[in-house]
Order: structure tokens, then sequence, then C-alpha cells
């Protein structure tokens, strides 16, 4: 679907099913230089089992208009801008990685607009390494490889893709391709790099809260997912054995069991 | 500082499979059944509506098989893959999913000679045309293009006149036009190029022939790219628009960069059904394990069988783009480095006569329609595989009658060169004493 924020054009995912403002919305954000197509194995249940998706892409990610914006605190911003652009009083916001920064931003400056939020390898914060920083702000595409490398567990490196015949790694590799290495990719390493803001939000945040880790997640590894969740007052975490940081896709099935158990919890239909 | 992904050698061993999700067996587990257990009602209907991943029933997919299409979509850098009960219906497969009824495609005139059939002969029952180019002729694809044209389609080194389409020029025609190109890279197999990385959209591969090796088994495969976005034009709805058999999907908007393999298995896996089997996909695998030595000792015989054959003074003309008369010597130097394959083309003095003579008289090279086995394999093409085409499609192809197509083996290469010589004096015989 295709709508208006700010007077710029955005593209979302509706899973399948039409938009609809009667049911109870759920918003997703993918992570840094990705877009709605992530959320496949998540979105199209959701939508046929009761709720409105919006699987978005973040401006200049995916089919939204450019440029992306550059500070997690803007990105959090302009998720409000989202939910008020549908015309819908509060939605529950799921993210991924950079994703849940956002989600984190979002959930403690509007906390009337959020019913709930399941992070997916969420951490406090995403320093950097500062070579990767550095090839993705030149649109080097070897800063794609190395992002799916790190980001993908046994799965990703061998095999066993949820939906049969996928291979996890090109597949994550070619939608950040298929964006903007530089403008996508690099823009947001940049405002992960930058933003300091996590642990303090996090505090702030009062509505219900699951952060979902992966044991073998090198870029938000379960100790940095633990401390984040400690910080948010309503919140549970819940580890998949074997699982990277590419949770959503890597362990969809087990991912998506967890976070429906949560939403129907915390926001029914 | 790099990735530590593993290269192409560590994954023809081991990429889609792992141990410690099969009760650790090492090798892959051949899942002999039809059909797969759901948790509940609720699972049945996610799988069934796209909605989460796994398998429902053999057609669609099957473990054993999925292990292979992740293997060969990890060697060949592709998003997806799907495979298939042979090369054949990888490419029908691959077309229907693409085209409709009044679409057109372009296809290169020097291709397999069931590939011909199916283009000139079947696909036209369902409507869809093809306009036929020969393969060094860049401008003539660009020319060929129409209105409705869905795909450029081709194979890099052409069969069985050896000749090398220019694929990064003409798929910079192709995506200029909107439409993508679709690569048969069946004589190269991933060792020697990988289509995906030098312009092509899809590619397809017979993996009944060098991908196996062993000539056991028959197999084919789809591998998606995952570049080409079919929400830029408005060329392909059925990519594009709510697809009423699941609920008003739209492939491209739900799916991006593996759309066309999804579409491709929900839509033509369960309305045609081209298969594999599980034994079959294991078979492959078994082959995929030694894929670089094979291609390796492939690619060497046959530079030795070329110059033995260039040599020789029974042979008219030798065709191999090796050659440094070869009209695509320099652009195979650039797109094939490792080596241009083990397909010989060559004419044997004394035309059709000694054409046949020489091939009833070799004992080590087997004589039959395939290629790529680990066996050397000789045809006379104008009698057999391109047999059912008429005059002018042969001449389109570049065939004459006097042409020989070799597959070399990894057999020693003396004892092969032993062969051809008995054939070649055999083949001599009949004319020296027409001659007199
Ligand atoms: C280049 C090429 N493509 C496709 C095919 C068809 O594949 P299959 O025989 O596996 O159906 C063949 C051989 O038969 C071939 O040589």
């Amino acid at each position: 679907m295709k709508f208006k924020v700010n007077n710029k054009e955005v593209f979302a995912s509706t899973g399948g099913r039409p938009f609809d403002k009667k049911k109870p919305l759920i918003i997703f954000i993918h992570g840094s230089g990705l877009s709605h197509i992530t959320w496949v194995l998540q979105t199209r249940y959701f939508a046929f089992h009761g709720y409105s998706i919006l699987a978005i892409d973040l401006p200049g990610h995916g089919y939204s208009e450019g440029p992306a914006l550059e500070s997690i605190e803007e990105q959090g911003k302009w998720i409000s801008d989202v939910i008020d652009s549908v015309e819908m009083k509060e939605a529950s916001l799921v993210g991924h990685s950079q994703g849940c920064l956002i989600v984190l931003e979002c959930a403690s400056q509007f906390p009337e607009k959020v019913k709930s939020i399941g992070l997916m390898g969420g951490a406090g914060a995403i320093p950097m390494n500062p070579e990767l920083l550095d090839l993705a702000e030149k649109g080097n595409p070897k800063a794609v490889d190395l992002m799916m490398d790190w980001a993908h567990g046994p799965a990703g490196h061998f095999g066993g893709h949820p939906v049969p015949g996928l291979h996890h790694m090109n597949l994550g590799g070619s939608i950040v391709v298929n964006g903007s290495v530089k403008n996508a990719l690099g823009v947001d390493f940049r405002a992960c790099d930058n933003y300091k803001n996590g642990f303090e939000a996090a505090k702030k945040i009062k509505c219900p809260a699951i952060n979902i880790l992966g044991d073998r997640d090198r870029m938000c590894p379960v100790k940095a997912g633990k401390k984040l969740a400690d910080n948010i007052e309503n919140s549970e975490v819940e580890i998949i054995e074997n699982c990277g940081h590419m949770i959503l896709l890597e362990e969809a099935g087990k991912s998506l069991e967890i976070l429906k158990k949560f939403i129907r919890k915390n926001h029914p239909v | 500082m790099d990735p530590k992904t593993y290269k192409f050698d560590t994954l023809s061993l081991h990429a889609g499979y792992m141990p410690s999700k099969n009760a650790g067996s090492r090798q892959v587990p051949i899942y002999q059944t039809t059909s797969y257990m759901f948790d509940d009602v609720d699972h049945a209907a996610a799988l069934f509506n796209l909605e989460r991943g796994g398998h429902i029933y053999s057609r669609i997919s099957n473990p054993t098989v999925q292990v292979l299409e992740e293997r060969v979509a990890a060697l060949e850098g592709g998003t997806a893959a799907l495979a298939t009960a042979s090369g054949m219906s990888a490419i029908f497969l691959t077309i229907m999913t693409l085209c409709n009824a009044g679409d057109h495609v372009v296809v290169s005139s020097q291709l397999y000679g069931g590939t011909v059939n199916l283009f000139r002969l079947t696909l036209p029952k369902f409507g869809i045309k093809a306009t036929f180019v020969k393969p060094r002729d860049t401008e003539g694809f660009k020319k060929a293009i129409q209105e409705n044209t869905k795909c450029i389609y081709g194979e890099l080194v052409g069969n069985p006149g050896n000749e090398l389409m220019n694929l990064p020029e003409i798929s910079n025609i192709a995506h200029e036009a909107g439409i993508p190109v679709i690569i048969d890279s069946t004589y190269q197999t991933p060792y020697l190029f990988k289509p995906l990385e030098h312009g092509a959209d899809f590619v397809v591969h017979s993996l009944t022939k060098w991908m196996a090796g062993h000539g056991s088994s028959m197999a084919g495969i789809l591998v998606e790219g995952g570049k080409f976005d079919f929400l830029k034009t408005d060329k392909f709805p059925t990519m594009t628009e709510p697809y009423e058999g699941y609920h008003g999907l739209s492939f491209a908007e739900e799916f991006g960069p593996v759309a066309f393999t999804m579409k491709a298995r929900a839509e033509g896996m369960r309305d045609m059904g081209p298969c594999l089997s599980p034994q079959n996909a294991w078979n492959v695998l078994q082959g995929i394990e030694t894929l670089s030595v094979r291609m390796e000792k492939h690619c060497s015989n046959a530079l030795k069988m070329v110059e033995y054959l260039s040599n020789h003074e029974s042979v008219a003309w030798v065709s191999h783009a090796s050659l440094k008369d070869n009209p695509d010597y320099e652009l195979a130097k650039k797109l094939l480095p490792k080596g241009t394959g083990s397909m010989i083309a060559f004419g044997i003095k004394g035309g059709k006569e000694a054409g046949a003579a020489f091939i009833d008289n070799v004992k080590l090279a087997s004589h039959l329609a395939n290629v790529g086995d680990t066996r050397t394999l000789v045809i006379h093409p104008a009698s057999a595989t391109h047999s059912q085409m008429d005059e002018a499609t042969l001449k389109l192809a570049n065939m004459s009658h006097d042409m020989i197509r070799l597959s070399v083996g990894i057999e020693d290469i003396e004892d092969i060169i032993n062969d051809f010589e008995d054939g070649f004096r055999a083949a001599q015989k009949p004319r020296l004493v027409s001659n007199k």
C-alpha cells in the first residue's frame, strides 16, 4: 500500500490483506539497509488473523521516497507520523535490529500511541565497527557481505531456510543491494552509531515489551539484549537456540509463535 | 577485514544442509515421502496460504530437494532456486511463470534442440511466440524486442555450434527495455561462469549434465538473481497484481527478490507438477560435491583434444572458443577465464558419411544423446539431437552435416585420443575407395 507521510510517498506491505482501520494495527520496522521483505513470514500470518499490518519501508528504503532519515530520534518520530497518517490512534510496534532502536524512541516519545512492543535482536545501543561503517558510507558492497556474514547464524551460513528454496544470505544481501548501500545502509549505520539515548528511552517505556534473542547473535549478543530488557519496566525475554541476528527469518516459525502469544495477550483482536 | 563466508568448493560440499537438524546424519537424508504432518489446523492453513514456511506435499517441495536448491542457489549466487524433474521442465516452468498468451520472447538461435522445439513448436500452441536471433548478433537482439516481449533467453555458449552471446551487452539491452534475461548455463556450471554476475536475471540448468556428472539422473533447476524488479514496469501483471490463487497476494510486493521462484513454486509446481524425486536430488548432490575437480579435468582434457583435433588431417574445422582464430576468443577470455568448457564441435572431412563411420567405430567414446557425462560422448547432431529441425532452422543454428559434437570426459587423455584415431581411420576408408 502506498500513502503519504509528511508529503512523501511511503510504501508498506499490508501482509496480503487490505488495510482496515477497524482492526488493531501492528507496525513492523526493518533493520539497517533492509526493507519490508524481511517480515513476510510474520506479517501475512497476523494480517490473516484479525490485525491490520503495516510493514513499512523506512524513507529511502525499498519503495519509500527518500532521503533516509539521519537519526534514530527522527525515525522514532516518523513512526508516530505514520500512525497519524493512516488515521489510527495506537499501534503495537515490532522492530528488528535498528528497528528496535526506532521502536524504543517512538514508544518513549509517544507512549499514548504505543500499545505493546516486540523486539527481535534488540539492544540499547548499536555501536558500529568503524571499518564496516566506513565501507557502508562509501557505498562499498563489501559492507553488505560483512553484514550478512555477521548477521547470520549457522542456518544462514549452511542452509535450511524456513521457506523451501530460499537462500538466507543471498536474499538478505540482495535486499540491501537493491536499495542503496551508501544512501540507505550507510546512513542507517551512522544513525545507529550516533544513537546514545537507548537506555534512557527504555526506562520511560511502560507498555508491555518482549525482546526475542538468538543465542548465536553476534550483532546483538544475548547479554546486550538482556541488559536492554532490564531497563524496560514491563518486559520479558525469549531466547532461541542456534539462531543468529536474522531471527525473523532464520527462526521465522519460532519467532512468530512467540510474537503471536505476546501480541494476542497484550493487544488482542 | 573480509567476510568469513564459505567459498565455492566448500559450498559445493556443505551448502544447504545442517546435520544438527537431521539427527546428526553427515550425509543428506533422502526424505522419501509424499507429505508432511501439520501441527494443527492453524498451522496447515498458514502453510497453504504462504503465511509461514515449510513442507506440505512433495510436488511443491521436499527436504532433500531443498538441500539441492539451496546448494545451487549458493553456488550461482542466487536468492532462491527451484529444482525440477528435468532441465526441460525447468525451462518450461520458467517461461510459463513469466509469460501469458499473446506474449513474445527473443531467443538465441543456438540452443539445445529440445529447447528450440519448445520455442518453435510447443509454446506457440499457448500463444507465446519467439523470434530467433543468432548469438553473436547483439544488435539483432535489440531489434527483435517488441512491445509484448517478456524476456531474452539464451545459452552463453550455443549448442552445438559453440558460438558465444555477449551476455553483459545483451543484458543491458534487455534491462533498458524493462525485461529480464534468462540464461541456460548447463554447459558452464557455476564453476566456469555465474550468469547472475554478468547481467542475467534468472539461470536455468539441466542438472542432468556436468552438475551431476555421473549421467545417472535427470534433474533441472531454476535460480533467481533477486535484482530484477517486477514492480518497476507494468509488463508483468501476474507478478505484481493481486493473485486470486492466494487471496489477492502480490508476489512482487510480498516476496521481492524471491518473488519469481515463489510464484513458480506456488503456481507452477502446484498446477504443472514437474517435481524432482528425492532420490534423484540426492544423486545430483553427490555429483555437485566434486564439481570443481571434475570441471578442472573436463577443461584440461578439452584443451588437449582441441589441440589434437586442430592438427588432425581428417578434421576440416574445429570450433571451441579457446582457439585464437575463433571469433569469440577475446570475449571467452573475459567471461570464461577458468575455461571455455568441454564441448567441442568439429567437422570431419568426408561429410555425413565419414561422420557416421567415425561414430560407429569409436569404442571408448559413447554414442548417445547426452552431454556432460564424466565419460566422453560423441554424436552427429544433424541425424540425432537436432534432426527434428528443418533446413532453415539448422542454418540459423549454424549447423552443417559434417559436424560432430564431442563432450570431452575425464578419462585418461591418451585413451581418448587412441580411440579417436581408430574412428578417423575407419572414417577415411570408404572415402579413399570412392575417390578411386
Ligand atoms: C543446454 C541444455 N539445456 C537443456 C537441456 C535439457 O535438459 P534435460 O535433458 O535435463 O531435460 C539439455 C540437454 O538435454 C541441454 O544440453
